[in-house]
């Protein structure tokens, strides 16, 4: 079989996740025998096409069109290429922009769609592992048909490594202007401030678990006795208790500090992206179930409300 | 003009339960509306206020019993809803984006709006598909994850911002008629009134059958099955405390003591 990957870019740079694609379709390429294919679409896709030779990539196809992201360029270079190549699987990033082409590209095709896989395998046909419910459960989605789409969420694969021998090919994919009915007209930065959350030590992050704008008094009590700095997950920013810049994850910031305390907070996947790397996690929930206490080092399954309040206690004492 | 807005009714389980098959048992699941909808309502609605003769018209694929939940939607000021349901769909069946949209775009079809907004993913499956893929079924233009948006219903473009990853928003002007997939935080969602609520017990809600929408059962064919549920093996090394509050918490207190924290 043939597995098409295509490879994600922004603003000049290869994105994390275009080489996660390649382990992913190196796995499935492996499991019968069968080549990997690459895709990587606008900017300057030569040096896109050296970067993505990793070892076990069969062939890179090229489409040179416009710099950046547009999706009706992506929907019409892919779906030609995947018509062309007839791969058993066309694999996508799970990103904000693999949202925006991964369906249409599988609707033109034809193909069906299994979005946010964290596993995939292949054995007389494709399956694919994806989470609901926020984590709490998996579900494996069998695909009958001959050839299926899969978007793959980040971070689940390793990168792929080592040099390949790839061939590369450009593609002449014709895109039809009349077609490309949105225009990207620039690029905005959000979540300045007075505050940098990713320069902190020690973070105490409060989520939905809070309930009320009022409560966020404990939380703060509690950061002043630790001397640590408040973040937290995006509910509490949208309500706009706390500002941008204080949100942690996948459209906030990505944070590092020695200590993070998530207190009310389920463990998210956009959530986790922006603080998985903290030196030590500290999860405070009243949810056993709760996805947090996956990644946390140290946890305590109890009502915020009842645990805050002890701690700040017994840290002075 | 016209507004639809694609609504869900989804679940959210309870911190213990447990499977039934290829659901959760009943007994531990709450239904609401989904979280990204009701910012999608809500935009509608503000829409409907900020311009002249805007009707907002919901849709959802659900149940009878997801009816209390679409009407919490016209108590927020949406004009009437449309609920697609047949004998040929199961209550426990996952439906692929792909099926989801093919009802869907047989709704917006018939009814014809200017634009239709979806929220960006639902809370249950986290799909993340749907809308994108009814724009793409019926050849209109879209953007997925919107969280600002500027409608020059004149001029027939949507100034919209796209919520990238890492704090980094994309600017994009957007051809209408559009699907615009909605995130959470684009504004802030109003409760209904008590006015809203008697209202919306005699705002009209449809019921609609696949034949009333001009399609078979063959319209809920899909390639994709899903083939088992299960809870995840905790991959968590996480050193639980147990005791009461004030013996967890001076648990913690120590460790972060010799952390270093608050030194
Ligand atoms: C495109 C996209 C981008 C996103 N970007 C981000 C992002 O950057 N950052 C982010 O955080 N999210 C992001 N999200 C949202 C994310 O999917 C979740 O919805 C969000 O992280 C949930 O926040 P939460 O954990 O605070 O709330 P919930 O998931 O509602 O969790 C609340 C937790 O609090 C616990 N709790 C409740 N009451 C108590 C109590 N009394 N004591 C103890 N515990 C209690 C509950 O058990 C629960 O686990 C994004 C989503 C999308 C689709």
């Amino acid at each position: 079989m043939t597995v098409l990957a295509v490879a994600e870019h922004r603003r000049g740079e290869l994105r994390d996740v275009s080489h996660e694609l390649v382990t992913a379709g190196r796995e499935l390429a492996d499991a019968t025998d069968g080549d990997l294919h690459v895709a990587v679409v606008s900017g300057s896709v030569e040096e896109y096409a050296d970067r993505l030779d990793r070892d076990g990539v069969d062939v890179i196809h090229t489409v040179a069109h416009g710099e950046e992201f547009n999706h009706d360029v992506y929907t019409q270079a892919v779906t030609q290429l995947a018509e062309e190549i007839d791969p058993t699987v066309l694999l996508m990033p799970q990103s904000v922009n693999g949202l925006d082409y991964a369906p249409a590209v599988a609707n033109r095709v034809g193909l069906p769609l299994i979005t946010d896989a964290v596993d995939l395998a292949y054995d007389d046909g494709l399956t694919a592992t994806r989470e609901l419910y926020g984590s709490k459960v998996e579900t494996t989605i069998d695909s009958h048909a001959d050839s299926t789409a899969v978007t793959i969420r980040p971070a689940e694969w390793p990168a792929a490594e080592g040099s390949g021998d790839a061939t590369v090919e450009p593609f002449e994919a014709t895109i039809d202007e009349s077609a490309i009915r949105s225009t990207v007209t620039g690029f905005q930065e959000v979540g300045g401030g007075d505050v940098d959350i990713s320069e902190a030590d020690v973070l105490v992050s409060i989520g939905r678990g809070i309930e009320e704008e009022e409560n966020l008094d404990l939380i703060r009590d509690l950061a002043d006795t630790l001397d640590a700095t408040l973040s937290a997950s995006r509910p509490i920013v949208d309500n706009g208790w706390l500002p941008k810049n204080r949100q942690v994850g996948q459209s906030g910031k990505v944070v590092t500090p020695d200590v993070y305390i998530a207190i009310g907070i389920s463990g998210a996947v956009q959530h986790v992206a922006g603080m998985k790397g903290a030196d030590t996690i500290v999860a405070i929930n009243d949810d056993p179930n709760a996805p947090i206490f996956d990644i946390a080092d140290y946890g305590i399954v109890d009502d915020l409300f009842d645990v805050v309040p002890a701690l700040i206690e017994g840290f002075e004492s | 003009m016209k507004v639809l807005v694609t609504v869900k009714e989804v679940t959210a389980v309870d911190d213990e339960f447990e499977i039934d098959g290829l659901g959760i048992d009943d007994r531990y699941v709450t239904a609401d509306l989904n979280e990204w909808d009701e910012y999608a309502v809500e935009e509608a609605v503000q829409l409907s206020e900020s311009l002249d003769d805007v009707e907002v018209v919901t849709v959802t694929i659900g149940p009878s019993d997801a009816e209390e939940t679409i009407r919490q939607a016209l108590a927020k000021g949406a004009d009437r809803a449309i609920r697609v349901w047949d004998d040929a769909l199961d209550d426990d069946a996952m439906l692929d984006p792909a099926t989801k949209a093919r009802l869907l775009a047989a709704v917006a079809e018939q009814e014809d709006p200017d634009l239709i907004l979806t929220g960006v993913q639902s809370a249950d499956d986290s799909l993340g598909a749907t809308g994108v893929t009814l724009a793409d079924q019926l050849g209109t233009e879209w953007a997925a994850v919107v969280n600002a948006l500027d409608l020059d219903a004149q001029a027939g473009v949507a100034h919209v911002h796209r919520e990238l990853e890492g704090g980094v928003e994309e600017l994009t002007d957007v051809e209408l008629p559009a699907v615009l997939t909605i995130q959470t935080g684009i504004n802030d969602p109003r409760y209904a009134s008590l006015r809203g609520i008697r209202q919306a017990q005699s705002k009209e809600l449809a019921e609609k059958t696949l034949a009333d929408i001009g399609l078979d059962a063959t319209a809920l064919d899909s390639p994709i099955e899903q083939t088992a549920l299960y809870e995840p093996e905790s991959e968590g090394g996480a050193t639980l405390y147990e005791g009461t509050p004030e013996e967890t918490a001076g648990e913690l207190a120590g460790l972060l003591a010799e952390r270093g924290v608050g030194q």
